[in-house]
């Protein structure tokens, strides 16, 4: 039923809201924000993990892997009665270099088998467009859409490869992705680059006697059952291949696009966890505190109402009702906004690593979470402030207020008041006296500070490591990476070659690292004594040479190891004489990219056996002469690849661009928000309850300016207390981010540059000034008759 | 002191016009003043009766719809909002019927504000002596009557060395005694700084203090009455 006092209320909240629409718009921004950022971060990773699960079962994504030489497909069924596999599948795997018109750098194509005969059932793709292979055709192939779509490559076109040395015109004939290739790095590099490197799908029947591969695979992928013992079933698997030049199984956790979307997704975790908590603490707390300070200034209209006949219960609805609807609209608006970010969220990941299919799931739990949170905080400030005002008799309610209670705080005490002039002891005993309230607001803007901060160091960091790896690590302007293993003597015909400066060859030896019961599979590589190429970044100001004696460990690996300085680990070469022996640490250093153990070019020639050879060189050239010297050592059979780590540094700063402009752009608006929701509403309140105060300053001579120092002054303090604060939280914010984005495949260095500071202390003042200025035109608005009378 | 007889304030043809819904309600009709240096005016009239809009007018808080107002030779009807704060600053001080004072501050310091805003102020304290708290400087708002906030709302008014006070009802929120004490503060102040002050109430008692009594009614000085000679507060009783 409908009473005509219910009705005359709603309209009392209907005007009430517009009343305080400055306010409620900002709240309502706060608490959409709140919810769509839990919608889009925690929702759009939720979607990831799904979308992942997903396509894993699709294409039967395989646990166990292992590359081989060459073993005759008998061999298969050995594998098959490991206990503990469920299913086996063999492929012929190659890496082969593409005539690829319009680049300086060869084209590198991996060419994998898939069955004659129907779609590979283990370790599958999903094909996009076209179809597979025809089964007798000799040229046809799919390849990755990413590659695909780098080089506008149709079904129909063409790409020249050279297969064990013969080159072939291909056919594209279908394009198609794969989770083991859903991040796709070219050898020796570190990020992708799909204009040179692609996969190839070719039937087994055409690409195994390309490569002499008939009736053999050289790479296996395993099913486990579930249950199965990973280690064991590895130690079984590495026993069957070995005599077949196996190269020692690694498990799903080591594959490298399965590492770099977990690493990834880690990441989405922590920020998905963190943004949004941040996000509904302030939405929480905005609400609680606006909502209570906002009817307390009504308390002459409970007193009404109540006078009236009005019971505590309907008064307390009333407000109630203000709290639903704030929180209400904003709970809508987010979840709008947060469905439809979420599923930009989730394309943009899921396009980064080539997901087939992409759904964003709406989760109604999220979203129940989330306005239960800001609901609930809104209810809570509402029913507080009408309870303090509903617990007045109402012929006290209708009174004017009696003037608040004020005493000298206890920085007064200390002796600060007496150097303060009066406006000052008004901000800071207003400050004083309500010591929580001010706290909480810090908080509030400290928080944007803080998500500033972390906004920012992902640049810091990356910039800084890059700089580390590049600048003082890496040294080559080029980097040869040899197809086979050649004589040492290469060296001379590379230091011949004209703008060629420095010359000095690597080994790279695949190796086991062992250490009690913990195991890795790295490629050992040994550089040269006294290399000026390499060099060992302790840090910035610890540059060391390569030592003489002992391994050098990144450090993940070293914890990997458990390890230190000092101890030994247990190096089972997997290649040639397969030699074993103990090898000590003489360095563990914090790098940033990949993993890697290094040693001394002499020490492992000495340690692996067998003739002392190269598996590439690293070049120091004139500028001018690197994009000639790129083209002519490409050209030589034996290279496999060259690089220049001036390029990738390229590739990777335009992909970090990319996402980190969204992130940050992103970062910007929310901390910008949460500043001005908290710095505005703050100013506001003090304006509805210091109003009357002011605008009799305004009449005894005080000049707008003045006035609004007066006013805006207690929100400068809490503006600049939380500045430092927030820096604070952004470090600790940012600790968390380098935590969770540990992986083998890249660290973030926990570095934040002073301009990381200024900038996120800069970006909060402006807010906190746009904030002020916009309280600061009501100022001039202030009516100065109104407080000549006595008070409503 | 006793009145120069010079005009601080002189006002001719004041017309205020409030437009409300469709109706236009005068205000003011009309009206000619002249405020003299040094007098205590007392200005007497119902609600509504304009007394109220005139002395907004005649402080510079609200304009006129027709009519001129100079402070001696300046014109205040063509001044902007800052020029008339300039003016309420530097020449006038008011006296509120809710006191208004700044609860943060003490009685001191709620004075030391606006002295701050002047060219030549007095001493806060001796401002508050004049009110008779000087025993209570250090006090809060919270922890003083009524009657105290109020003088130390006077304190404030005439510690900055106002040329003119508009007082609006200065007594109207206090019993009687504590009123009587506030008029004997307004009229000690009067006497002995020589400020023009200008009363504003409903109270026909309070009219024997003043040199001149101005009577308003619908927007017009219905009645000027000059006292031979003011009664002191103790006489008055309402």
């Amino acid at each position: 039923m409908v009473s005509p006092s219910f009705r005359a209320l709603t309209w009392k909240l209907l005007r009430d809201l517009w009343h305080l629409r400055g306010q409620m718009f900002s709240i309502v921004l706060v608490v959409a924000t709140g919810v769509m950022t839990v919608l889009t971060m925690r929702g759009g990773y939720e979607s990831l993990l799904r979308s992942q699960a997903a396509y894993y079962s699709q294409t039967r994504f395989p646990d166990l892997w292992s590359s081989l030489e060459r073993a005759p497909r008998s061999v298969e069924s050995e594998l098959e009665e490991i206990p503990g596999v469920s299913a086996v599948a063999t492929r012929v795997n190659y890496m082969a270099r593409l005539d690829l018109p319009g680049l300086n750098v060869p084209g590198m194509g991996l060419f994998i088998s898939v069955p004659d005969h129907g779609a590979p059932e283990l370790g599958g793709i999903v094909i996009l467009s076209g179809r597979l292979p025809g089964a007798a055709s000799t040229d046809e192939v799919v390849i990755s859409r990413v590659f695909a779509d780098a080089r506008g490559l149709v079904l129909g076109d063409s790409v020249r490869a050279i297969l064990n040395g013969r080159a072939r015109d291909l056919r594209v004939v279908g394009t198609a992705v794969s989770p083991e290739h859903s991040y796709s790095v070219p050898p020796g590099a570190l990020y992708p680059d799909d204009e040179r490197y692609g996969v190839f799908w070719m039937r087994r029947g055409v690409l195994g006697p390309l490569y002499d591969m008939e009736g053999a695979f050289n790479e296996v992928v395993l099913d486990l059952a579930p249950g199965a013992d990973v280690d064991v079933v590895t130690a079984r698997v590495d026993a069957v291949l070995d005599p077949y030049g196996g190269r020692g199984a690694f498990p799903r956790a080591d594959q490298f696009s399965h590492l770099v979307l977990q690493g990834e997704l880690d990441q989405n975790r922590v920020m998905g966890t963190v943004i949004p908590a941040v996000f509904l603490s302030v939405a929480a707390f905005l609400l609680h505190i606006v909502l209570s300070r906002l009817i307390s200034t009504q308390r002459t209209q409970i007193g009404v109402l109540k006078a009236f006949g009005y019971t505590d219960r309907e008064v307390g609805r009333h407000y109630l009702a203000m709290a639903a609807v704030a929180s209400g609209l904003g709970t809508v608006l987010g979840a709008g906004a947060g469905v439809w970010l979420g599923g930009a969220y989730v394309r943009m990941y899921g396009t980064y690593f080539n997901f087939p299919a992409l759904n964003y799931d709406f989760s109604v739990t999220l979203l129940a979470t989330a306005s239960l949170v800001t609901l609930g905080s809104a209810a809570l400030g509402a029913l507080q402030g009408a309870r303090s005002a509903a617990r007045l008799p109402p012929a006290e309610a209708m009174r004017p207020e009696p003037p608040p209670s004020f005493e000298p705080g206890p920085f007064e005490r200390l002796g600060l008041g007496r150097v303060l002039p009066a406006a000052g002891r008004m901000i800071l005993r207003s400050l004083e006296r309500r010591p929580v309230r001010a706290l909480l607001s810090a908080l509030g803007v400290a928080f944007s500070v803080a998500i500033l901060v972390m906004g920012m160091f992902m640049f810091d960091g990356v910039t800084f490591m890059m700089d580390l790896q590049f600048r003082l690590a890496q040294r080559e302007d080029l980097q040869v990476a040899f197809r086979e293993p050649l004589d040492v003597v290469v060296r001379h015909e590379l230091a011949r070659m004209d703008g060629v400066t420095t010359v000095e060859l690597y080994r790279n030896e695949p190796a086991r690292l062992r250490a009690g019961h913990r195991e890795r599979e790295v490629g050992l590589q040994g550089f040269p004594m006294g290399s000026r190429l390499r060099r060992i970044v302790v840090d910035e100001d610890d540059i060391r040479p390569l030592p003489a004696e002992g391994l050098v460990l990144s450090q993940i690996l070293a914890e990997r190891l458990d390890v230190e300085v000092g101890d030994t680990v247990d190096v089972e070469f997997l290649e040639g004489r397969r030699a074993e022996v103990l090898v000590p640490i003489a360095a563990v250093v914090e790098d940033f990219i990949g993993v890697s153990a290094i040693l001394d070019r002499d020490a492992l020639d000495r340690l692996a056996g067998g003739p002392r050879t190269a598996s590439g060189a690293l070049l120091a050239v004139h500028a001018e002469a690197r994009d000639r010297l790129l083209e002519r050592i490409e050209e030589a059979p034996a290279v496999a690849s060259v690089q220049s780590p001036a390029m990738t540094l390229e590739t990777f700063q335009a992909q970090l661009a990319d996402s980190l402009f969204i992130a940050v752009g992103f970062l910007l608006g929310f901390a910008g928000l949460i500043a001005v929701a908290v710095i505005y509403n703050g100013a506001r309140i003090s304006l509805s309850e210091r109003g009357r105060e002011l605008a009799s300053l305004r009449v005894l001579g005080f000049r707008r300016q003045e006035v609004a120092v007066l006013l805006l002054g207690e929100q400068a303090v809490v503006t600049l207390l939380a500045i430092p604060a927030g820096w604070v939280l952004g470090y600790l914010f940012s600790l968390s981010v380098v935590d969770s984005v540990r992986t083998e495949t890249y660290r973030v260095a926990l570095v934040i540059s002073p301009r990381t500071y200024m900038i996120s202390a800069v970006i909060t003042v402006a807010a906190a000034v746009a904030s002020g200025w916009i309280v600061r035109r009501r100022i001039d608005h202030m009516d100065l008759v109104a407080v000549l009378k006595t008070r409503e | 002191m006793t009145n120069t007889g010079r005009a601080v304030l002189r006002a001719r043809g004041l017309s205020k016009v409030y437009r409300m819904g469709q109706v236009d309600v005068h205000a003011l009709r009309e009206v000619d003043l002249d405020l003299e240096g040094g007098e205590l005016l007392v200005l007497l009239g119902a609600s509504g009766s304009g007394k109220s809009t005139l002395l907004n007018i005649l402080g510079g808080l609200d304009r006129p719809s027709g009519g001129t107002v100079h402070y001696l030779d300046e014109e205040l009807t063509g001044l902007d909002d800052d020029d008339l704060t300039d003016y309420r600053r530097r020449h006038v001080g008011f006296v509120f019927q809710a006191y208004n004072l700044i609860p943060s501050l003490t009685a001191r310091e709620n004075v030391a504000l606006i002295t701050d805003i002047s060219s030549n102020p007095m001493d806060p304290a001796e401002a508050l002596g004049m009110v008779g708290l000087g025993d209570r400087v250090d006090h809060f708002p919270a922890q003083l009557s009524g009657g105290e906030q109020q003088r130390v709302a006077i304190a404030r008014a005439v510690a900055k060395r106002p040329d003119i006070l508009f007082c609006d009802e200065p007594t109207g929120a206090l019993d009687v005694e504590t009123g009587k004490k506030v008029l004997t503060v307004l009229d000690q102040v009067n006497r002995e700084t020589g400020t023009t002050t200008a009363i504003i109430t409903h109270n026909a008692a309070i009219a024997r203090m003043a040199d001149r009594v101005l009577h308003m009614s619908s927007g017009q000085i219905a009645e000027e009455v000059r006292n031979p000679s003011r009664a002191s507060v103790e006489e008055i009783e309402w």
